[in-house]
């Protein structure tokens, strides 16, 4: 039963399932992308202190739980890749970082957005948003020294150690920033707590957090494919399957 | 024969702290840094001592913080480049011990001397005296944090082009708890509240540094010397 495992390790293989997997990953997200969109937009009751501004929780927590998840993936992937010594984990790790950076952006992006209405700023120095920021950068600093390395499995292995050494210590940068601002706190700021929330208004964002989830999963799929084409750029398998094509 | 464990780390640490006192003016450049970077926050903000004394835990802390992170470049650098890194390496001892040792001989030089001018410099912003106990004692377990942190960095960059600028990408990020936690327990201390809060959770994150740090450091330095 792990024969199918062990093929992944293996570059043509894992290309080969990559490309197979993929649209089963894509068009369902699609599909649930669009039906949470119109159930979170047009089905869903507008929140009666947020009005419509509350919307845009739709696009923001999925962003948000997913640029940490893809964080923890990297770090695990990256682990793997470096006891193990398997190539394909650190393609895929390498494959997460700028998947996970994006979505933190786009976390930061609207929860800015919604800051605005909401708090009277499009900053402001909460705890949630401050520690996603400080997730951006160590996904920039994960890259940037990826791409300072010439030698891809220098690279690779580098990157590994930080990353690993990155996830021990974002749990300790979550609660110190959380502690952080409880003392620091100016004016008093609530997050709609989920279990408030009825549930017309949430199972559209489980809908739109499960299309995210396989969203990621379908561009992993790409990205990890292009990983491989860049690493074996130079082997037979490569040259024969395109010749064939 | 094989020293053992107490020897070995002895002596990198004496080899380490008599070539720095070789080169003493290097060793007072972070020193240096750190009073001219304090003396920064009053030229921009304002001479009064009553504005100053508000910000006074995060002026003394960021000045700390940078000036580690400015003297990390020398931490590997010079043994990477001429070789003795490789020879440790290859040396058969305990590589993530031998790098503990050479942190603690950075963390003497680097972080101490900016440990004991800190009341100095917090007395020159209003810092009260009272505060000064709680100003070393949170810059002692700080930088030792910090010094391990970014020797992870420093032995993950070392071997890198232009390594400075990405050293302090890779490591600001992640000393950000120490910090929160360092300029929070002087902060509460100048308000004469107990300040034992922030600085067993220093203490606390030194402890795991200490203990995982050395292990990551050897790893990165591995990678690092191979080429």
């Amino acid at each position: 039963m792990w024969l199918w495992f062990y093929q992944l390790a293996s570059p043509p293989h894992a290309y080969r399932l990559l490309g197979l997997w993929r649209p089963w990953l894509l068009w369902p997200a699609i599909a649930l992308m669009v039906i949470g969109v119109y159930g979170g937009l047009v089905m869903a009751p507008a929140d009666y202190q947020q009005k419509d501004a509350f919307r845009i929780i739709y696009v923001h927590v999925p962003s948000a739980s997913l640029s940490l998840m893809v964080y923890v993936m990297m770090a695990v992937a990256a682990a793997i890749g470096l006891i193990w010594r398997m190539k394909l984990a650190h393609a895929v790790a390498a494959s997460c970082a700028p998947l996970g950076a994006w979505f933190t952006v786009l976390a930061l992006v609207t929860g800015s957005i919604w800051g605005k209405p909401m708090w009277g700023t499009w900053w402001e120095w909460d705890p949630r948003l401050t520690s996603e920021l400080i997730l951006l950068f160590l996904y920039l600093g994960y890259m940037a020294l990826r791409a300072s390395f010439d030698d891809i499995q220098r690279a690779d292995r580098a990157s590994a150690i930080l990353a690993i050494v990155g996830v021990v210590n974002v749990p300790i940068v979550k609660y110190s920033v959380e502690w952080w601002n409880s003392l620091h706190q100016g004016p008093s700021i609530s997050v709609t707590s989920k279990s408030a929330i009825a549930g017309s208004m949430v199972w559209p964002l489980l809908v739109l957090l499960l299309a995210f989830v396989l969203y990621f999963g379908a561009i992993l799929c790409n990205r990890v494919r292009g990983e491989i084409l860049l690493r074996e750029r130079n082997t037979a398998w490569l040259a024969e399957s395109s010749l064939k094509s | 024969m094989q020293p053992g464990v107490g020897s070995l780390m002895g002596l990198v640490l004496a080899r380490d702290l008599r070539l720095a006192f070789r080169h003493w003016d290097q060793v007072i450049q972070p020193l240096v840094f750190f009073v001219i970077v304090t003396t920064l926050f009053p030229l921009a903000i304002s001479p009064s001592l009553d504005e100053l004394r508000g910000i006074a835990p995060g002026i003394v802390w960021v000045a700390a913080m940078l000036a580690s992170l400015l003297a990390l470049e020398s931490l590997f650098r010079p043994d990477v480049d001429d070789g003795t890194m490789e020879q440790w390496t290859l040396s058969g001892q305990p590589l993530s011990l031998m790098l503990l040792a050479k942190t603690l001989a950075h963390w003497l030089l680097a972080g101490l001397p900016l440990v004991i001018m800190a009341p100095l410099v917090g007395y020159a912003l209003g810092m009260p005296e009272s505060a000064w106990p709680v100003l070393v004692g949170s810059l002692a377990l700080g930088t030792g944090c910090l010094s391990v942190l970014g020797g992870i960095g420093a032995a993950l960059t070392v071997s890198v082009r232009r390594g400075s600028v990405l050293l302090a990408l890779l490591v600001l990020p992640l000393e950000m708890p120490i910090l929160i936690f360092g300029a929070r327990a002087v902060d509460l201390a100048m308000h004469g509240e107990s300040a034992t809060g922030p600085l067993n959770l220093l203490a606390a994150m030194l402890l795991l540094f200490i203990s995982l740090g050395p292990v990551a450091m050897a790893a990165a330095m591995r990678i690092s010397v191979e080429s």
